[in-house]
């Protein structure tokens, strides 16, 4: 018998058994065959198409979309791929209402955009299906570069390096491989062990070499990848999470929102996850979404975002927080958190205060708001953890805004380094971007071994 | 409220909309049932002399293309005339005329080449009470390779000849259903003009193949890995149609011969175009078998409250209206300019009309102006051609603007005459050079 949704606390078990399944199937399922078609149909094969300029990764939207409609959705893949080699994951979580489909001119026509995630979802899972590899790898270079973090920066960099022929490690701190693709993202995004599958499909390409449980500033220092390798793509994300700055944040209950969608992507039997019967997400982002709707999808009575401002600052799109409204989760604005109150250490509620904009600049109003809570989730932020970049006493790279500083071709002021993801200054912690930034890097240390190398 | 009781050679119809000569005709159930969703008329599939019947394929007997969501663009058929015993037809056409008095029914015709086989089956038909004929030399596959269908409507004399022997022995009216599959159509159409007919109906289908598969290389409709070439038809067809009713109706050697119009008549829209060209009626058959005989019902409502808006009364208003438009390239005013114009508001910058005009025309749209997405006409490149009108996606978005008299076109620096002035009379034209001389 589940525990149900009334208890008290932070339980396990609030619902019945079968129930976790359905809650958490496929937010988007797939597209058959006929829907494909249909979809693929209703694109205009726009000249300089507007989505195409809204892909961080640029991948041609309307040459894959007509490749599905002509009935060649291996050629599709491999269009896709051609650009993003994380394709598949990117169809399935990127925020595309506020991409390629925010653009899309059957968005401005009849305010119904081409469902071009999905369509990617199509034609990738197809090729995936098939297990059809597209890219051969070229003559050994004999050049070997380490990879710090196999999340999507990581993976997309070491993939274009191990076409172009060099050899990669990727040194990944966690047992499994995907970042926050395996770690981070709504379980609902994407079902059945796929990031796993992706990670496997990419590496397939050959010359990847993982090393998990390898932490930077633990197992090894840049200094000592930029001895021993020709080149280092720091990938490593945001292991750090921002502090709430309220008082009495140590209480039991209170959490970080990755940590709880983390344990959750992980868990075997979904049943045994305990969560509040009150939830207060703090934050205004994805991650903050993610983890109230995944609250409520495990039983929550009763989830709350309560975020600083207003609506329009949210950083999580119009789509997700209409999501999260559609699952019952309840967002409050213009509130920030004051004190957690406890009761025998244990969080019992939390007080926020109101807060208003004057001038640009954010302020509590004095008036305050008490909400009854078992648990407290911290979705305010990740940060970069720079104590970890110099670990072993050596020069670390320069700064921006407390993530890496990196240039056009993502090189960092280090000699041989260069960054992406998460971790870069103008970082758009968004998987495609990482994308974007790892495979980037990659053509940029390729050219700088092959030609300077030579030279 | 408009009127569109039609009167085609003397038959006498409810509406405009017969269905034609084809599968939705050949029996008496499909008949009732059209008459009951309130088809004006039928024309009666196909009979052939008295005999065995003719047999058909057992396997695919259309092929079709498609657009978008898959709506059906063209078909193709190798069905042939009807299958059924002659006098069962016979039977089943004089019950369905008593049951429904104030229908049209027409018996499509289609006998060997020989007076005798004629003369045989008339007073046949005659005495099921049908108001017409329908003389089917138009069906391009299968009866043809036995000297019937297209085979006769391929040679004008031939048509000639079994027109003057249809009249000769009946009195009900005939109507010539002509075929496409022919260089210049008004050669038939003249020749059953000369032997006296009353009418002629077209387009009959077009030889086609639709595709082929590409796994086994068969064309389709496959039969065992075999195709043939059959008769296509469906909105594909509409214009190769409309320009063959406009070229006998305004051909002074059959001015007035009524026409009933054939070929991918799809909605009240269609058969209006047809009609402004010339056709006393309309048939229809593709549409009916997308969609039912129920889109009948559109097709009466949409006639009438377009011919209500525009204050026609009768079919008579509307008939031919657009035949004296219809006229050679050699006559159209060289002194007409219109530029393209894109309405910014209605504007979804999909850049299909840049992207044609630049790679395929006159590099007369923008893309980009002051760095922005911008889609215009460059008035000075813009030949009026038309080309983005049709590639844009949004109907009305881009529309084609006559300049003024006087104005100038940015494009020559020339003022726009109001005279009227054609090629006969052009400078380049070397004919009219000498003529002038």
């Amino acid at each position: 018998m589940a525990t149900g949704q009334f208890k008290d606390g932070i339980a396990a078990g609030r619902l019945e058994p079968a129930r976790y399944s359905d809650n958490f199937s496929d937010l988007h399922p797939p597209l058959d065959d006929h829907e494909a078609l249909v979809e693929a149909d209703r694109c205009y094969f726009c000249y300089d198409a507007p989505c195409m300029q809204a892909c961080p990764t640029s991948i041609d939207i309307p040459m894959f979309i007509r490749e599905i409609a002509t009935g060649n959705p291996i050629g599709s893949a491999k269009t896709i791929f051609d650009q993003n080699i994380l394709g598949g994951m990117c169809a399935r979580v990127c925020p595309t209402e506020t991409l390629c489909e925010e653009v899309c001119v059957r968005e401005t026509a009849e305010g119904k955009p081409v469902q071009i995630g999905r369509l990617q979802r199509y034609a990738t899972d197809e090729a995936m299906r098939q297990g059809k590899q597209f890219y051969e790898r070229a003559a050994s270079s004999g050049k070997k570069i380490a990879v710090v973090g196999a999340g999507p920066a990581g993976l997309a960099c070491a993939h274009r390096l191990a076409v172009n022929g060099h050899d990669v490690v990727i040194f990944e701190a966690r047992p499994k491989a995907g970042g926050l693709n395996e770690y981070g993202i709504a379980a609902y995004k994407t079902v059945d062990g796929f990031a796993q599958a992706e990670v496997d499909y990419v590496t397939a390409v050959g010359g990847i070499e993982i090393r998990y449980g390898q932490a930077l500033g633990r197992d090894f220092s840049i200094a000592s990848l930029s001895g021993e390798y020709d080149a280092v793509f720091l990938g490593m994300g945001l292991a750090g999470v921002n502090a709430l700055r309220a008082d009495g944040e140590d209480a039991d209950g209170v959490e970080n929102a990755v940590e709880f969608i983390a344990e959750l992507r992980q868990a075997s039997d979904l049943g045994k996850l305990p969560v509040g019967r009150r939830v207060v997400v703090i934050g205004g982002g994805m991650t903050a979404i993610d983890a109230a709707i995944q609250s409520k999808l495990l039983g929550s009575e009763d989830v709350t975002i309560c975020y600083r401002r207003g609506k329009e600052r949210m950083n999580a799109s119009e789509y997700e927080q209409d999501l999260a409204a559609a699952n019952g989760v309840t967002i409050r604005h213009w509130l920030q958190p004051k004190k957690v109150i406890a009761d025998k250490g244990k969080v019992t509620g939390i007080e926020l205060e109101y807060t208003a904009e004057k001038d640009g600049k954010l302020a509590g109003t004095g008036e305050t708001l008490t909400l009854a809570a078992d648990q407290v989730f911290k979705a305010i932020g990740q940060k970069l953890e720079a104590g970890a970049l110099n670990g072993s006493g050596n020069a670390a790279p320069e700064l921006e805004g407390g993530r890496i500083k990196v240039d056009d071709e993502r090189r960092t002021s280090l000699a041989k380094v260069w960054a992406g993801g998460d971790c870069i200054a103008g970082g758009e912690d968004l998987t495609v971007s990482a994308v974007a930034h790892g495979r980037d890097a990659a053509e940029s240390i390729h050219r700088s071994l092959t030609s300077n190398g030579r030279a | 409220m408009a009127d569109i009781r039609n009167n085609f050679v003397g038959i006498k119809s409810p509406n405009p909309f017969w269905l034609a000569s084809a599968p939705p005709t050949d029996k008496a159930y499909n008949v009732e049932r059209a008459f009951k969703a309130g088809w004006g008329g039928v024309v009666w599939k196909t009979l052939g002399e008295e005999g065995p019947p003719v047999v058909n394929v057992n396997g695919p007997r259309y092929g079709a293309i498609w657009g978008a969501d898959r709506r059906l663009l063209g078909l193709n058929n190798i069905e042939l005339i009807t299958d059924r015993d002659l006098y069962l037809n016979l039977r089943e056409i004089k019950q369905v005329k008593k049951n429904w008095p104030d229908r049209a029914i027409v018996v499509s015709l289609m006998v060997p080449c020989e007076e005798q086989a004629w003369k045989a089956i008339l007073p046949l038909v005659e005495e099921t009470g049908a108001d017409g004929i329908e003389l089917n030399f138009g069906c391009p596959h299968g009866m043809s390779e036995r000297g019937m269908g297209s085979a006769v409507g391929q040679v004008p004399e031939y048509v000639e000849m079994v027109v003057r022997w249809c009249k000769a022995n009946t009195r009900m009216p005939v109507i010539t259903k002509l075929t496409p599959n022919i260089t210049d159509v008004r050669k038939p159409a003249r020749a059953a003009h000369a032997g006296g007919t009353d009418a002629v109906s077209l387009i009959n289908t077009i030889n086609s193949i639709t595709s082929v598969d590409l796994d086994d290389f068969a064309p389709e409709p496959s039969i065992d890995g075999k195709g043939t070439h059959g008769g296509y038809c469906g909105p594909a067809v509409k214009p190769i149609a409309m320009n063959m009713v406009a070229e006998i109706a305004r051909d002074p050697e059959t001015r007035g011969l009524p026409i009933s119009g054939i070929g991918g008549i799809t909605t009240w829209r269609d058969a209006a175009e047809f009609m402004a060209l010339g056709a006393g009626n309309v048939q229809v058959c593709t549409a009916a078998m997308t969609y039912g005989f129920k889109i009948v019902e559109e097709m009466i409502s949409g006639l009438e409250a377009w011919m209500d808006a525009k204050g026609h009364r009768t079919l008579d208003d509307v008939i031919g209206r657009a035949t004296p438009n219809v006229t050679d390239w050699q006559f159209l005013n060289l002194n007409y300019i219109a530029k393209a114009r894109i309405d910014q508001d209605a504007c979804i910058k999909c850049g299909r009309c840049h992207i044609a005009c630049e790679d395929t025309s006159h590099q007369a749209i923008t893309a980009v102006v002051d760095g922005q997405r911008h889609f215009e006409v460059i008035e000075a490149e813009c030949v009026g051609c038309n080309l983005c009108v049709n590639v844009c996606p949004v109907e009305g978005c881009i529309t084609m603007e006559p300049l003024a008299i006087g104005a100038v076109d940015e494009r020559t620096g020339q003022n726009v005459s109001a005279d009227y002035a054609n090629w006969t009379t052009h400078p380049n034209n070397p004919a009219a050079k000498v003529a002038a001389e």
